[in-house]
């Protein structure tokens, strides 16, 4: 029986993804969390250097329900707490996913671009797969498909990276010791906004990761996040 | 057995926001929780130029309007005495671990070499606002008083009250030596207001808005914060959890 069997049990992720993976997902969901209960502090963003309650601001942002915001009841110290522990695992984490991944060559396996993944009929009917919930391509069922590729792509080395440089940029201490983040923003207050926009993006990227989790069989993605083993299924 | 899997995964995300409170109630957890903030102070000062300059703007680049925030008047018998007479009995009082303690008039405190700068006030909630600030370098006032060499802290006490007591934040001393912290005694070209904390405020930038102690009335050099307040080093700091550190 060969690998791409129907039915053959894998070994999909390697144990370093499995770490990161469960590692960063707990950080961002605190994140997210603790992320919101700061925004209750002044709902407002705004573009450019400065922004307060006297300037235009280009959103004003809802007050977030306790069932979301870490702590539940309004504390901007306790959700700064959180925020800021949970940045260092969050960023330190990525790094070292990022070492290990050139190491054990996981970008190069499994996020490298192909010819395919590029050309916009392989795209289009990677789509029309999609809704027709055929994740998987039956000569390799392990590998991730195009969209899935860019989507990890966008998030790993784009939004994730965002959101350090964009968080960085709101420490005054760092705005002192690298102005240039300062310059790559447009300001402290664009940055702030950034901030916002993209983490809207991740959380918005962790709905439909988890949504197609479970339509590709929630049980098998979950063990094989857990202890690798995934089986490969009917095409 | 599909089903109990895929409600695992959606409420994980909901226990793991629930459960936070829980865990930010065990005082181990807690301690975990409330080091991240030494974590950042020891990687920012390892890694970057303790003596870098907070970005500074141009006239042009200042917010039309700077808000006021915090106290907006301590309102005590004791601060409208002083305002009434535009200050003249106002006195700074320089003291703890120095050789010449000082009782500084406004007058004499305006009388020293002045720095003015431009930049950005970031609010711990989020919002910024950019002014001009123009007062003597703290480092001066310091100097003058004959610091000594145990002092690590310099606390800030201040008119207005908070629970009754005054107002009261610390910076150590590399901080209260660098160029840009200064006692604003000017702001936007014009003498302090009372809402922007008449008749000196403290600019400590590179730092959030709530270091920045309005109203002060005295400076004290010690070589802990232990003995100050409940000993975290500020107001913020000892009743509402805030970070000491305030650099992110």
């Amino acid at each position: 029986m060969d690998a791409n069997t129907p039915g053959t049990s894998i070994v999909r992720h390697a144990l370093a993804t499995r770490l990161w993976h469960w590692v960063n997902a707990v950080s961002v969901v605190i994140l997210l969390g603790s992320g919101l209960g700061i925004s209750n502090a002044h709902p407002r963003l705004y573009w450019g250097r400065y922004g307060a309650n006297f300037d235009h601001a280009w959103a004003q942002l809802p007050r977030f329900p306790a069932w979301i915001t870490i702590p539940a009841n309004y504390n901007l110290a306790i959700s700064r707490r959180w925020h800021l522990l949970f940045a260092l695992v969050f960023a330190f984490g990525l790094l070292g996913y990022m070492i290990v991944s050139l190491i054990n060559r996981h970008f190069a396996r499994k996020l490298a671009l192909r010819r395919a993944d590029v050309s916009p009929a392989h795209l289009a009917a990677d789509v029309r797969d999609h809704f027709n919930l055929r994740f998987h391509d039956a000569d390799d069922p392990a590998a991730y498909n195009s969209l899935q590729k860019w989507s990890y792509i966008l998030v790993l080395f784009v939004a994730l990276p965002m959101m350090i440089a964009t968080g960085l940029a709101l420490s005054p201490g760092m705005d002192a010791a690298w102005p240039w983040l300062l310059d790559l923003f447009g300001g402290r207050q664009s940055a702030r906004s950034l901030h916002f926009v993209t983490a809207t993006l991740v959380g918005a990227f962790i709905v439909v990761h988890v949504a197609l989790v479970i339509l590709a069989g929630a049980g098998n993605e979950l063990r094989s996040m857990i202890t690798g083993k995934w089986k490969v299924p009917e095409a | 057995m599909i089903l109990p899997r895929r409600s695992l995964l959606t409420a994980g995300a909901g226990l793991l926001l629930a459960g936070c409170d829980k865990v930010a109630a065990i005082p181990q957890a807690r301690k975990i929780l409330f080091a991240g903030e030494d974590m950042h102070r020891g990687l920012q000062r390892a890694l970057l130029d303790r003596g870098a300059l907070a970005p500074e703007f141009t006239r042009e680049q200042m917010s039309p309007i700077f808000r006021a925030n915090g106290t907006r008047d301590p309102g005590t018998p004791a601060y409208a005495a002083m305002v009434a007479d535009q200050f003249s009995s106002y006195r700074l009082a320089v003291d703890g671990l120095v050789d010449r303690p000082l009782s500084l008039s406004l007058d004499q405190l305006a009388a020293m070499p002045a720095r003015s700068q431009i930049t950005r006030h970031d609010c711990v909630e989020g919002w910024s606002a950019i002014g001009q600030w123009q007062g003597p370098m703290l480092g001066t006032v310091l100097q003058a008083a004959g610091v000594r060499r145990s002092a690590r802290y310099v606390v800030f006490t201040c008119a207005d009250l908070y629970n009754g007591q005054p107002y009261y934040e610390s910076i150590d001393t590399v901080d209260a030596f660098h160029p840009q912290t200064i006692l604003a005694l000017k702001m936007n070209g014009a003498r302090l207001t009372v809402p922007h904390g008449a008749p000196v405020r403290l600019r400590v930038e590179r730092q959030l808005g709530y270091k920045h102690a309005k109203y002060v009335t005295g400076i004290t050099a010690v070589a802990s914060l232990a003995a100050i307040g409940k000993g975290k080093g500020g107001y913020w700091e000892d009743n509402v959890d805030y970070d000491w550190y305030a650099g992110i």
